[in-house]
């Protein structure tokens, strides 16, 4: 439990947030200009997402 | 609204039950020494590991489940039922089988020593509280192994009925009502897309497997019955290996050209290219089998973290928060458990994709 290991997983849940929600709101302006596409920008926002919480996770657990 | 027969009271009991009961945890904690942080990190632990009997739960001294065969190489091979350990966890009961003696600490088996020491067990442990005893080889059929088996037999006999719908008529009816809009979506959106026309075919029994076993899998991680298949590193480690080798010797020679000695750009880039899309055949793999793993022990992590809260809050508030936290959780890993099925299955096939592509695809 020592500060530096607290802190470093602190960013890295903080780099995770920042990624998916810039993809949340690039996603819901896509959505808003182009509603009949909504299906595949939710698919490729869900991609995306998990992709970048398979980095955020990988190292969390390596911290 | 009848009170009989409404599902709305039934959830609106649901949720007010836990105000009127909540856990009775005092006389535990006054008994042991370490305080109650500490073991219910180490009861999440616990629970989150392989074990060599199938332990449903237990009540003071009486144990509802049943032991699984254990089948050990060392030199010859001993086979034997776990419950000759007799629930013990800490190296002190000793197994004899064809001459040699074990014994079990923290879920591993090991070599016994000769003589005990001061507490009574077989194993002698270094500075970290690690064992240093010889381990033989742990073929055994324990709990992991034993829900593989069992879930797969249940998926077959699923699978092979759906198929049987067919024979019948073009229109499926039954279990094949439930798999040919599955089937067709990792067809359609899945296989065609990243694999092209040509080929996608021959990779679409695998595309099937991987995808309906992760989704089994994660969804049976959710119920009570303590099963943990993904959360175990290996499993995972198997599946990404499976992957791996089959993106491998399903390559064409585009596929190593392009990792080698990539084309479109100039010299030295190609030789500065060259390690690190070899580093890059190695990692993409190893990030599949991380991400699966990842997600699926932080959930049932954190899913126990909340049940254990309720026993540190030893108040009327603390139970229904910490349910209706753990409720709303569970619904997110409904989500989860498919998504990473959906994620690992098109990783996949993106994958496969860049094997077999063809020279004129995209250039």
């Amino acid at each position: 439990m020592e500060i530096p290991a607290i802190v470093g997983a602190g960013l890295v849940v903080i780099g995770a947030g920042i990624g998916i929600g810039r993809i949340g709101g690039s996603a819901m302006e896509a959505i808003a200009r182009q509603p009949e596409a909504t299906n595949k920008i939710q698919t490729a926002m869900l991609i995306a997402a998990a992709l970048i919480e398979g980095i955020g996770f990988a190292a969390l657990f390596a911290v | 609204m009848t009170i009989k027969t409404s599902p709305f009271f039934l959830i609106l009991l649901a949720f007010v039950v836990p105000f009127i009961t909540f856990a009775q945890h005092e006389e535990h904690a006054a008994e042991g020494e370490t305080d109650l942080k500490t073991q219910i990190k180490q009861d999440i632990k616990h629970h989150l590991q392989d074990s060599h009997d199938y332990h449903l739960f237990s009540d003071g001294d009486m144990h509802v489940g049943f032991p699984l065969p254990v089948i050990l190489w060392d030199g010859g091979l001993h086979v034997f039922m776990s419950s000759a350990f007799h629930h013990d966890d800490a190296g002190q009961v000793v197994v004899e089988s064809n001459g040699v003696n074990y014994v079990k600490s923290h879920g591993k088996i090991y070599r016994a020593n000769e003589v005990a020491d001061e507490h009574g067990s077989f194993v002698t442990m270094d500075a970290d509280h690690h064992p240093t005893n010889v381990k033989p080889l742990d073929f055994s059929i324990t709990k992991n192994v034993f829900n593989i088996i069992a879930i797969s037999i249940v998926l077959l006999l699923l699978v092979v009925k759906a198929a049987n719908n067919y024979k019948k008529s073009l229109v499926p009816s039954g279990a094949a009502k439930f798999f040919e809009p599955i089937i067709i979506f990792v067809r359609d959106e899945i296989a065609i897309p990243n694999i092209g026309e040509k080929h996608y075919k021959r990779f679409m029994s695998y595309l099937l497997t991987v995808f309906f076993f992760i989704w089994m899998v994660n969804l049976f991680g959710l119920t009570p019955l303590g099963v943990n298949i993904t959360n175990s590193i290996s499993v995972t480690f198997a599946l990404a290996m499976m992957t791996f080798v089959i993106t491998q010797f399903s390559a064409k020679s585009e596929y190593w050209k392009h990792i080698f000695w990539m084309p479109g750009v100039p010299v030295p880039m190609k030789i500065l290219l060259a390690p690190i899309e070899l580093l890059g055949v190695f990692i993409k793999p190893f990030a599949l089998l991380i991400r699966l793993y990842a997600n699926i022990t932080a959930g049932h992590v954190v899913l126990m973290s909340l049940i254990g809260l309720m026993f540190i809050f030893k108040s009327w508030i603390g139970s229904p928060l910490s349910f209706g936290l753990a409720v709303s959780l569970s619904l997110l890993e409904l989500l989860v458990a498919a998504l990473q099925a959906y994620i690992f299955t098109m990783l996949t096939a993106l994958y496969f994709g860049s094997a077999v592509a063809e020279h004129d695809d995209h250039h």
